[in-house]
């Protein structure tokens, strides 16, 4: 993948919505921001993280916010620039390349517009392989790379930079400040060099994005074996086929929780449970757990070929349940503390498919 | 005593009317064609039905169309709209227009700014209203602009910006319509904006067809009040259909579930409407219909209305069958639509249609050409209508939601080629009037209010929010002219907004009940 034009946003926003895990936001209005910036500044150059020079500084960024509260109030242009700019500074050098701290939604699409508005090139990684809703739950801060400096820019211009002493510290100043500044916010985070993107990031997000969006939109249009040949590229898993019978959300601490209860299609003795906190987290089978997170656990509408978001998964949908598998580095043991199901107060093992890495 | 209700509904290929008694029983009803001056086929169904009632007993006359959806999807008739944004220097990452068909913004796009204000989440001020640059806006707009769309962001909770910069406009704009977008749409500023800019868009459409429709009624010596139906299959005065037009966008469809639901008995059911030229497969659950989760786009453009779940095929009675190269026969898409009395076998014309096999495989019996003498045999009619049996059962299952079985209500002019059995459908059933099952449900249309809330429960409780929403929703199905002791909740939908302090939720309740009788 040398760039993105605007060929490219319909499959990489499509992508990420089947690895968003039923969150990360709303990749409509990620589809209009970067057709935008591509109609303005051009297609954006994509490079691999092994083409970024190894000293040269690297920029992570992402858009932070309630899906909610992003769709009537999103980033104004400008306002990755003066993320990016206030990283730099700190650094004291420029930066070479931005690169998306997470995949799914917005956060796949929204760095390729920081990028395309600072002039810089986007590499073809991320710091997750899916999203995770905290700051710190990154391949990064498993590898020992500093979140700080933080620049956090709120809608209507302002900037903080926040030094933390640990990058959990730095979680919760974001998330305050985050609120303070009305619930959304541009993020610059984790600045390094090549070097430690090449060594440490999920390699490929991009391309794997648009890859998955194509293979999808193929059983959109009624490919014969479109189907067999999305599942076997992702390695994705369908655990289970069902109708949603049963939707239970509720807020707790800023998050959507809630569970979806499925009734397989073929045998209706058979019920399945998804339990979600933004993301799906956990699916459940006659009281055992069949799979988790960090595996992203996708639902996919049987009938409209689209992936179901947590807000938008509803009473009589027909869904396919998919797993599709994570980074290895969150299958170690410091992998599943940091973002495996105990991190999301449920106490389970990981569960292990086997899935292919 | 006045007692009746006149439904119209002008479809594709035909235009309806049906008079309803007040128990609810359809004394008179006509098929008229549409053409091109839809005004032809509305005078023509309407005169025919009242030949048939005392004209002096008509209460109400309610229209349904498709004129508006039309007049996006064809770029027909809009009016030119400036769109004012107001919530800068945030969201100007996604500008007015971003992501609309090219050809529309040529036609219906006018001039744009995005000035310094909105609410957020909590309705609190973001930044206080820059009414130099409204009036600037305004000064851009004169003579190149017929109509104004005004959005704001947060409006959806705290709507004083936006209507603010409305009344400003109002004063200094006297010949633009100005829509302010909270009327119009819901939560999701790029949405709700769209819907604002489609709605002046119309602007003239549906006025038009307002003030020709009081002519004819005038002609036709009816005296009574004049309604549109709204997306929900509810009613909204002529008046405000002719200034929230984009509000009628779904009517079509809405009112045939509707009038199947109430020709029917049924609240939870399939609905299979078989027009001219295509079928409408929906579910109605608790007697409406069921929505569609999926973001609806009309003629290109994402807007985030609730639009009836519906599958559509291109198969109806005026659909052309001929013979496909494996030897078998292809049915549609095209059809000769309303030229079916004069093109189609059955009445001696030289096209094969769908209504043609139909009556030779005995489904239904119609036309002046009787069945031994068409030029299909036996089984190959019984072949055609069992591969549209498939057809209808494949979009039966695909619109069923639940494993359980359902009944189907068959509805429509072509009603005739559904099938007394189907996969995982109890019972097939027909009622008498099903064909001008969208004129029936037009004239039966309910008046309803919805209240549109984003609420923190923690502050006080969920349940007083609720209530508090569904009175809301009560009083104003009642100022839409809903007998008060009749209204009862139709819809609670209620979103926890994830992130947001406290445990908030947005909250929208929708009321509804017959029209109190004058």
């Amino acid at each position: 993948m040398q760039q993105v034009d605007s060929a490219d946003v319909d499959d990489l926003a499509l992508g990420a919505a089947v690895l968003g895990c039923g969150g990360g936001g709303d990749a409509h209005l990620a589809k209009l921001m970067l057709h935008r910036a591509i109609d303005l500044h051009g297609p954006v150059p994509v490079v691999q993280a092994g083409d970024v020079p190894a000293d040269g500084l690297v920029l992570p960024v992402a858009v932070a916010g309630a899906p909610a509260v992003l769709a009537e109030q999103f980033p104004g242009e400008g306002d990755a620039r003066r993320a990016l700019e206030a990283m730099q500074r700190y650094a004291g050098r420029r930066g070479v390349a931005v690169l998306p701290l997470g995949i799914g939604g917005i956060r796949t699409l929204f760095p390729l517009v920081a990028a395309a508005e600072v002039g810089l090139p986007c590499i073809d990684a991320d710091g997750m392989r899916r999203p995770f809703p905290r700051l710190e739950t990154t391949l990064f801060t498993l590898a020992g790379i500093d979140v700080s400096p933080v620049c956090v820019v709120g809608a209507l211009g302002n900037t903080l930079v926040i030094d933390a002493t640990d990058n959990h510290t730095g979680e919760r100043l974001t998330r305050a400040a985050v609120a303070e500044l009305g619930m959304v916010a541009t993020v610059a985070a984790y600045p390094m060099n090549g070097e430690q993107c090449r060594a440490h990031a999920a390699l490929g997000s991009l391309s794997r994005c648009r890859e998955v969006g194509r293979l999808l939109r193929a059983i959109h249009s009624g490919t014969p074996g479109a189907h067999a040949a999305f599942l076997a590229s992702t390695g994705a898993q369908v655990v289970f086929s069902g109708t949603v019978t049963d939707v239970l959300r509720r807020t707790s601490r800023g998050s959507t929780r809630g569970t979806a209860t499925l009734e397989h299609l073929a045998e209706p003795d058979r019920l399945l449970r998804v339990d979600f906190q933004n993301e799906n987290l956990v699916v459940t089978e006659a009281g055992r757990a069949v799979a988790t997170v960090p595996d992203a656990i996708t639902l996919l509408d049987v009938d409209t070929g689209w992936p179901v978001t947590t807000d938008s998964v509803t009473y009589g949908q027909r869904v396919e349940v998919l797993v599709v598998p994570a980074h290895e580095r969150w299958r170690e043991p410091d992998g599943l503390a940091l973002g495996g199901p105990r991190a999301f107060g449920y106490d389970l093992d990981y569960v292990d498919r086997g899935l292919p890495v | 005593m006045r007692t009746l209700r006149v439904g119209v509904d002008v479809g594709g290929t035909n235009t309806d009317a049906a008079a309803v008694d007040r128990d609810g029983t359809v004394v008179a009803r006509h098929k008229a064609t549409t053409s091109g001056d839809l005004m032809v086929g509305i005078r023509q169904a309407l005169a025919a039905v009242l030949a048939d009632v005392d004209r002096q007993a008509v209460t109400r006359l309610v229209l349904g169309t498709t004129q508006a959806v039309n007049a996006i999807v064809e770029r027909r008739m809009l009016a030119r709209v400036g769109v004012l944004r107001i919530g800068a220097p945030a969201t100007s990452l996604v500008p007015p227009f971003t992501g609309w068909p090219g050809d529309l913004v040529e036609q219906a796009g006018g001039p744009v700014a995005m000035v310094r204000g909105g609410h957020d989440h909590e309705g609190k001020e973001l930044a206080p209203l820059d009414e130099d640059a409204v009036a600037a806006f305004a000064a851009a707009c004169a003579h190149r602009a017929d109509a104004v769309a005004v959005a704001a962001t947060g409006s959806v909770v705290n709507a004083d910006h936006e209507q603010r910069a409305a009344d400003m406009l109002d004063r200094l704009l006297p010949s633009c319509t100005v829509t302010p977008a909270h009327r119009v749409g819901g939560p999701g500023l790029i949405e709700r904006e769209n819907a604002a800019i489609l709605n002046g868009a119309l602007t003239g459409v549906i006025a038009r067809l307002v003030r020709a429709l009081g002519a004819a009624l005038r002609e036709l010596g009816l005296d009574c009040a004049t309604y549109l139906t709204e997306n929900d299959g509810t009613l909204l005065t002529a008046d405000r259909a002719a200034r929230y037009p984009v509000r009628t966008i779904a009517s079509g469809p809405t009112n045939s579930m509707r009038g199947a639901h109430h020709l029917s008995g049924l609240d939870d059911a399939v609905v299979v409407d078989v027009g001219g030229s295509s079928t409408d497969v929906g579910v109605l659950s608790g007697g409406f219909p069921r929505v569609s989760t999926m973001p609806t786009e009309i003629g290109g453009v994402r807007t985030n209305y609730l639009l009836p779940d519906l599958i559509s095929s291109a198969l109806g009675g005026g659909s052309v069958v001929r013979p496909a190269p494996d030897g078998g026969y292809a049915v549609g898409p095209q059809s000769v639509g309303a030229a079916i009395s004069t093109d189609a076998l059955i009445f001696g014309g030289a096209v094969l249609t769908l209504s043609d096999v139909s009556v030779v495989a005995g489904r239904t019996a119609f036309g002046t050409v009787p069945a031994s003498q068409l030029p299909v045999d036996g089984p190959t009619a019984a072949a055609v209508v069992a591969s549209v049996d498939r057809r209808l059962a494949e979009l039966t299952d695909r619109i069923r939601a639940s494993a359980g079985t359902l009944p189907l209500v068959a509805v429509g002019g072509a009603a005739h080629l559904v099938p007394d059995e189907l996969p995982g459908i109890r019972a097939v059933v027909r009622p008498a009037d099903g064909a001008v099952a969208n004129a029936v449900g037009a004239a039966v249309a309910e008046a309803s209010g919805t209240a549109h809330r984003v609420y923190r429960f923690d502050l006080t409780s969920r349940r007083a929010c609720l209530d508090e929403a569904r009175q809301l929703a009560h009083e104003a199905a009642v100022r839409a002219g809903a007998a008060p002791d009749r209204v009862r909740i139709t819809r609670i939908f209620e979103v926890p907004l994830a992130h947001l302090p406290g445990d908030s939720a947005r909250v929208v309740v929708t009321a509804a009940g017959p029209l109190a009788e004058p």
